[in-house]
C-alpha cells in the first residue's frame, strides 16, 4: 500500500507526462498481484459497494467534532484529503500490501462496515488513507487518463496502443490474458465484444470561425441535438439492457424500454421523455433519473423513450469499421424489422450550406432541442472524443445579468479560490437567487472575482460568504424552469458565467418577474 | 484589556504593535514584512530583530531604536512590556503587556516545536492572549521536520542528473532548512538565490549553523546537477529558476500539507516544514496560557473561535488590515 500510494502522491504532483508514464512503468514492471489492482483503481474498475462518501463523512463524524471537519473540508475542497489529514492520531498496525488491504475490506460484512472500516483507517498513514478514500470513492483525479495508462504499457511492451485500445474494455481483473499477451506468452486475448458496452463516440464543440472556413458540408450530415440522456441499448434475442454514457447498467431504471424492445443489435441513442415520439422538457426526464426503479405511476406520468442515432452491432456483426452512412442503413432496417412505440430513429436535416444550417440550430418548434450534431458520413464509429469527425453546435445560450449575492470556495482545482457564486435579480426593494454558477469565467475573471469577494464580504454563514452587491455578472444558460423547491420559483439548466459586466449599474437588472415573463414562465 | 483596539493599537499611550503603517512608537514582534515596516518614529524589538530590519530596509528604517534582551522590561507610562522567545524566526518575541494586574500576551507569529535557528517558545501565562492562527484547522498537524528533509536528501540522491530547487522564505525559512540539512549531515555547499545572501550571512554571524552556502552564479548549467538550490517563492515560478538542469520543484511550508495546493503551484517535491504552530499546538497554547479570554488575529480563524467557546473561553477574531490568509511568511 504504502509503494502505491507513493505512485499516487508522485502522479499528482508531476507536471511531466513522460514522467507519469515513467513512474506507472516502474510500478507495472513489479510482477504480482498488486499491479492488477493497480491497473483496476487507475481504470476506474474497482468500486465497493458499501463505502461510498456518505458513509466516509459518517465514520469521521465519529472521530472528530462535525463542524470542525466543515470548517477543514471547506478548506481543503476535497473529501478524501480531508479526512485523511484530520483523522486522529493512528492506532499504529503492520502494513499491508495493496491486494490484501483491498481483499479484506472486500470481505467485511455490512454489519461490521463502521468498526472494521474505522480500524483500517486508523492504522495506516495519511498518504495512504488518503489513496484508499480515493480508491473507495472512485474518480481518482491525479491527472492519469486510461489513455495514458494504455500508453505506459504500450511502451513498456512494446505493442501498438491501438491493438491495447481494442480489446481494452472486454478486459477483466485480475488481467492474466492482458499481461500473458504483453510479455508474448499467449496471443492477443479474444473477447466477445456483443456482451460488452462499448464506449461511445462523442463530439467536439464546434468553432464556427475556424471549422466552418475548413470542412465541406457536403460531406456531413446534420441531427438534432436533442436533450435528454444518451444511452447505448444492448439488444438480443434473450436479453435487453440499457447503458448510461458511463457504462453504468441502467435498465433496471427504464423496465418498460427493457420489456418492449425487440430484437439483435447494439444501439447508440437519447433517452426522452415523451408520448407518440414528441419529446418533453429535460425537467420531465429529471423525474426519471437518478433512481434504482420507477413506479407503474411514474411510468404512466413520465414515459420514456429512446431516439435512435446509431447502431454498433446487427445480428452480432461489428458495424463499428462501417461509415456512418452505411451504418444508417443498417439502422433503418432494424427498426423496420423491430417496430416499436418505445425507439424511433433520429431524423436528418437537408442543408447545403453551412449557413442554411444555422436556421435549424437556433429555431425548432418548441424549443427542444439543444442544437444541432453534424457528422462526417464517412465516419466509423470511434470511441472517445476524436477531432475532425462528430461535431456539436449548441444553440446560443440565454443571457440575463445578475447580482453576484453569495460565493462559496470551489472544489478539487479551484480550492483556494472563491469560485461558486450565487446571483440573484430584484423582488421589490431585495435580492433574490435564481442560480449558482462555478465555471464560464476566465482564470483572469477568477482572480478578480476571488479577491472581490475576500474584499468585500459583509456577512458568513459557515463556508459562504455574502458579498457587497455591486459586481453584475452575464449569466449564460441553456433553459429555464419553473421549480417550487427555489425562493424564487425558476431553476437554470447549466447556467455558467459570460462575463462581468463592469458597465452596468445594479439599479439596471431586471426583477424576477420581468425574468419569469421575458423566458415564458408562469 | 479594552486598553488595546483590535488593530493592535493602545491609544492611551500611542503604541502599536506591529503596525503596516508608520507609527510613532512600534513594538515589532519579528522582522518579517508583514510585521515590521519602513518608517516608524520609534522602533522597540529584539536586537536580532532591529539588525534584520536594518539589513532588509535600511540603517535609516526608524528614527529611533530600542533593543530589549528577552524578559527585560520596558515601561511606559503604567504599561510594562516585556518580550519573550516565540520560536518563529531568529529574534522573534511574543510581547507581554502588563497593566492594572492583567497580563496580556500577544504571541506574535510562534511555533512551539524544536528549531536550532532562534531561542524556542517560552510559555507565559496570562489573563488575555491574542494569538495567531495560521493553521488553525485541525487538519494542520506538522510532521517531524526532520523527516521532511530527510525527502529532500533521499531525492537527492536518487535524481542523480536533477537540481532540487526549494522554495523557501528569505528570511527564516530558508536558513532553517539549511540548518536541518546540516542536523541530517548533508556537508554539500547550498546554493543561493542572490536575496537571501545577506540574511544568510547574518545568520552565519549569529553563530547559527546553516554551513557552507554560495551564491548561484552564471556557471555551467550543468555543475548544478545534484544540487541543492534555495530560493524565495516567487522565483521558482519566474524565468530564473528555468536555467539549472532539470530542476525539481519543491517547496518548504506548512502549506504543503494540502496536496492540492501544492499542485496548484506546480510543487514536485511537498515538504512540510513550518514555523508555525500547528493545530494542537495551538490548542495547547491556549490551554497552557491559563487565558479566558482569547483573541485571535490572522489565519484560519473560524475554527480555532469555535473551539474556544466549545471550551467556554470568550473568543472573537480580529480582523488586522493587510494580512489577508495565505498571503504572510
Amino acid at each position: 500500500m504504502k509503494k502505491f500510494s507513493s505512485l499516487l502522491h508522485n502522479l499528482i504532483l508531476t507536471p511531466s507526462r513522460n514522467t507519469k508514464i515513467k513512474l506507472l512503468q516502474d510500478y507495472f514492471k513489479t510482477l504480482d498481484i498488486n499491479r492488477a489492482y493497480a491497473l483496476a483503481i487507475l481504470s476506474n474498475q474497482l468500486s465497493f459497494q458499501f463505502i461510498k462518501a456518505s458513509k466516509l463523512r459518517e465514520l469521521v463524524y465519529e472521530q472528530v467534532d462535525k463542524h470542525l471537519f466543515d470548517f477543514s473540508y471547506d478548506y481543503v475542497g476535497d473529501l478524501a484529503e480531508t479526512i485523511s489529514l484530520i483523522w486522529p492520531t493512528k492506532i499504529g498496525g503492520r502494513s499491508k500490501n495493496l491486494s490484501t488491504l483491498i481483499e479484506n475490506i472486500k470481505e467485511i460484512e455490512k454489519s461490521e462496515i463502521n468498526k472494521e472500516f474505522t480500524k483500517i483507517l486508523s492504522q495506516l498513514s495519511n498518504n495512504e488513507r488518503w489513496t484508499l478514500i480515493k480508491i473507495c470513492t472512485g474518480g481518482l483525479r491525479i491527472g492519469v487518463s486510461e489513455r495514458l495508462v494504455k500508453t505506459a504499457l504500450a511502451d513498456l511492451y512494446k505493442k501498438s496502443i491501438n491493438e491495447i485500445e481494442e480489446i481494452w474494455h472486454g478486459l477483466q481483473f485480475p488481467y492474466h490474458n492482458l499481461f500473458q499477451w504483453l510479455k508474448n506468452e499467449t496471443s492477443k486475448p479474444k473477447i466477445d465484444f456483443r456482451k460488452l458496452f462499448h464506449p461511445m463516440m462523442l463530439a467536439n464543440p464546434v468553432d464556427e470561425e475556424k471549422d466552418f472556413k475548413k470542412l465541406n458540408a457536403n460531406e456531413f450530415q446534420a441531427e438534432y441535438k436533442w436533450d435528454g440522456i444518451r444511452v447505448q441499448l444492448m439488444v438480443s434475442p434473450k436479453s435487453v439492457s440499457l447503458y448510461s454514457r458511463t457504462g453504468e447498467n441502467i435498465s433496471s431504471a427504464f423496465p418498460e424500454i427493457i420489456e418492449f424492445t425487440r430484437g439483435d443489435a447494439v444501439i447508440d441513442g437519447e433517452l426522452l421523455v415523451g408520448k407518440n415520439f414528441k419529446p418533453h422538457s429535460f425537467n420531465d426526464l429529471q423525474q426519471r433519473l437518478n433512481r434504482k426503479k420507477a413506479s407503474k405511476d411514474l411510468q404512466g406520468k413520465f414515459p420514456v423513450f429512446i431516439r435512435a442515432y446509431d447502431i454498433l452491432f446487427y445480428k452480432g456483426k461489428d458495424l463499428r469499421k462501417l461509415f456512418l452512412f452505411e451504418r444508417r442503413k443498417y439502422l433503418e432496417k432494424f427498426q423496420k424489422e423491430n417496430k416499436s412505440n418505445k425507439i424511433d430513429i433520429s431524423s436528418i436535416i437537408k442543408f447545403s450550406t453551412w449557413a442554411e444550417l444555422t436556421k435549424y440550430k437556433n429555431n425548432f418548434d418548441d424549443d427542444l432541442n439543444e442544437g444541432v450534431m453534424i457528422k462526417l458520413k464517412n465516419s466509423e464509429y470511434l470511441p472517445g472524443r476524436k477531432k475532425g469527425y462528430w461535431y456539436k453546435w449548441k444553440k446560443n445560450p440565454k443571457l440575463v445579468d445578475a447580482i453576484l449575492m453569495y460565493a462559496q470556495r470551489g472544489h478539487g482545482k479551484r480550492s483556494s479560490y472563491y469560485s461558486d457564486f450565487t446571483f440573484g435579480v430584484w423582488k421589490k426593494n431585495e435580492l433574490v437567487p435564481i442560480g449558482k454558477a462555478y465555471s464560464g469565467y476566465t482564470d483572469k475573471e477568477l482572480l478578480v472575482l476571488d479577491k472581490f469577494i475576500r474584499n468585500n464580504t459583509t456577512n458568513k454563514f459557515g463556508p459562504v460568504r455574502e458579498v457587497k452587491k455591486e459586481i453584475i455578472l452575464e449569466v449564460a444558460f441553456d433553459d429555464v424552469f419553473p421549480s417550487n423547491r427555489h425562493k424564487s420559483g425558476v431553476a437554470m439548466r447549466f447556467p455558467r458565467i459570460h462575463r462581468i459586466r463592469w458597465d452596468k449599474p445594479i439599479n439596471e437588472v431586471i426583477s424576477i418577474e420581468e425574468f419569469k415573463k421575458e423566458f415564458k414562465i408562469s | 484589556m479594552d486598553f488595546i483596539n483590535h488593530q493592535l493599537f493602545i491609544k492611551d499611550i500611542n503604541v502599536h504593535i506591529d503596525p503596516i503603517f508608520p507609527k510613532k512608537t512600534a513594538i515589532i514582534t519579528h522582522g518579517h514584512a508583514d510585521h515590521a515596516r519602513f518608517g516608524h518614529d520609534h522602533v522597540i524589538a529584539t536586537r536580532q530583530t532591529i539588525d534584520i530590519m536594518k539589513i532588509r530596509y535600511g540603517d535609516k528604517c526608524a528614527k529611533k531604536f530600542t533593543p530589549l534582551k528577552y524578559g527585560q522590561k520596558y515601561s511606559i507610562k503604567n504599561y510594562d512590556f516585556t518580550l519573550y522567545p516565540a520560536g518563529h524566526i531568529l529574534g522573534s518575541a511574543q510581547v507581554l503587556i502588563e497593566k492594572d494586574n492583567h497580563r496580556l500576551v500577544i504571541t506574535g507569529d510562534y511555533k512551539v516545536g524544536k528549531d536550532e535557528t532562534c531561542k524556542n517558545f517560552k510559555l507565559v501565562k496570562c489573563d488575555t492572549l491574542i494569538t495567531e492562527a495560521t493553521f488553525g484547522l485541525p487538519i494542520f498537524q506538522h510532521p517531524d521536520p526532520k523527516d521532511e528533509i530527510q525527502k529532500l536528501i533521499q531525492s537527492v540522491k536518487i535524481n542523480k542528473h536533477n537540481c532540487h530547487i526549494v522554495g523557501a522564505y528569505a528570511l527564516g525559512k530558508a536558513q532553517r532548512v539549511m540548518n536541518l540539512l546540516r542536523q541530517q549531515n548533508y556537508t554539500e555547499t547550498i546554493y543561493i538565490h542572490g536575496s537571501l545572501e545577506k540574511l544568510c550571512e547574518y545568520y552565519s554571524k549569529e553563530k547559527i549553523n546553516i554551513g557552507k552556502f554560495e551564491k548561484v552564479s552564471s556557471k555551467d548549467e550543468s555543475f548544478y546537477e545534484s544540487k541543492i538550490i534555495i530560493a524565495p517563492p516567487s522565483a521558482l515560478k519566474d524565468r530564473w529558476s528555468r536555467r539549472f538542469p532539470n530542476p525539481i520543484i519543491c517547496m518548504a511550508s506548512g502549506w504543503m500539507t494540502v496536496k492540492q495546493r501544492a499542485k496548484q503551484q506546480g510543487i514536485e517535491l511537498p515538504l512540510v516544514i513550518s514555523d508555525h504552530s500547528d493545530w494542537n499546538e495551538l490548542l495547547d497554547t491556549i490551554k497552557k496560557s491559563k487565558a479566558k479570554n482569547i483573541l485571535i488575529t490572522h489565519g484560519q480563524e473560524d475554527a480555532l473561535v469555535y473551539y474556544c467557546k466549545t471550551q467556554n473561553l470568550l473568543s472573537k477574531p480580529l480582523s488586522i488590515q493587510g494580512r489577508s490568509d495565505e498571503e504572510i511568511e
